[in-house]
């Protein structure tokens, strides 16, 4: 005759259950990480001379040691900053191979991209970005944001005209490529000068 | 006798508590799953400088951070130092740090290891300016300043 078995009480389960809750409830953390992202580019050989940089390709943004700020040896806002930038960096027109008299340059070899309609030359424009070991990093994130920012407008610009929505809503690889090259993000920052001897 | 049998039954029923365990439960899985456990304890104040054009970090197992800030100890002083994992660092500690990082993933996701960088606010430029320097030394180019978002003016 087998034995009857007493059944286990559940009853409990809730509060193990519960308990568990109740750990990951407290070690969880929910905020989801943003920042801006930024490539650096690979130190530099040993033997490397100055670049020679035509002086129109280039708008110098310094930033002072008291978090002031200068672009192009003017002292300037940073409100003032995104609007320039974009004007800087914009690219009348992609499918021309010349650029006109004062602005920077067009790259020499073009890249074609049949989606933008054929071949287009990018801007040689680039930012260059030097700042103190004094500024705050505050202040340095701000600048950083603008420069962003006025990358973003201009791509959103082009992505209006070509495939008529903003670049954050582009789904299509082919298409998300196509503007990232034709506005690439040129934001040169200098060697800082007291490590760059090392 | 039928008359007190026919008032118990009349009650209303209580109601089943024998399915509370899996609600209980679905929560608990949906805990675990969400959650990311916090690595490290900050030994540094971090507050981020706040910013429009954020991206969201993607991939939170790929991604090592660096702390930056003053101590939350007064007894370390006021000036910004590094934080590497559970304890305060110096910039040359950083090579190793990375290396570590390296060899704790999968050959294929090593290229997309990124760097996030946690830096208060009042943060000088001079010590990040180091740490970016020794980051690009040892071939960890992809970083992320560490914003909080700010609502943007579209």
């Amino acid at each position: 005759m087998a034995r009857q078995v007493n059944e286990i009480n559940a009853g409990s389960m809730a509060d193990i259950a519960f308990l568990l809750l109740i750990f990951f409830l407290v070690t969880t953390s929910m905020d989801i990480d943003t920042g801006i992202t930024r490539k650096l580019p690979p130190p530099p050989p040993k033997d490397q001379k100055d670049i020679k940089v035509n002086e129109r390709n280039v708008l110098k943004v310094l930033v002072s040691k008291s978090d002031r700020l200068m672009v192009n040896n003017k002292p300037d806002d940073i409100s003032n900053l995104r609007n320039e930038v974009r004007e800087f960096l914009r690219n009348d027109d992609i499918h021309s191979p010349t650029s006109a008299e004062g602005r920077p340059e067009k790259k020499k070899e073009p890249l074609n991209f049949p989606i933008l309609g054929g071949k287009i030359w990018p801007s040689k424009g680039i930012i260059s970005l030097q700042n103190d070991r004094g500024t705050s990093y505050d202040m340095y994130i701000q600048v950083q944001n603008e420069l962003a920012a006025a990358i973003r407008e201009l791509r959103d610009e082009l992505s209006k005209q070509y495939f008529g929505m903003r670049y954050d809503q582009l789904v299509d690889d082919k298409k998300i490529k196509a503007i990232q090259k034709a506005i690439p993000v040129a934001i040169s920052e200098a060697e800082p000068k007291d490590i760059g001897g090392k | 006798m039928a008359k007190f049998k026919k008032k118990i039954g009349k009650g209303t029923p209580g109601i089943s508590t024998s399915s509370l365990p899996d609600i209980i439960f679905m929560l608990l899985f949906f805990f675990m799953v969400t959650t990311t456990m916090r690595e490290s304890t900050l030994l540094v104040q971090v507050k981020p400088p706040q910013a429009t054009e954020v991206q969201k970090l993607e991939k939170k197992s790929l991604v090592s951070f660096i702390y930056i800030g003053p101590p939350l100890k007064k007894q370390f002083g006021t000036e910004s130092r590094i934080q590497l994992n559970d304890s305060f660092a110096t910039v040359k500690d950083i090579p190793e740090f990375i290396e570590a990082e390296r060899q704790s993933h999968d050959e294929a996701d090593r290229k997309l290891l990124t760097t996030s960088l946690k830096v208060d606010k009042e943060t000088k430029m001079g010590i990040v300016t180091d740490v970016k320097q020794q980051l690009r030394e040892v071939g960890a180019f992809k970083i992320n300043y560490s914003t909080a978002k700010k609502l943007a003016k579209r």
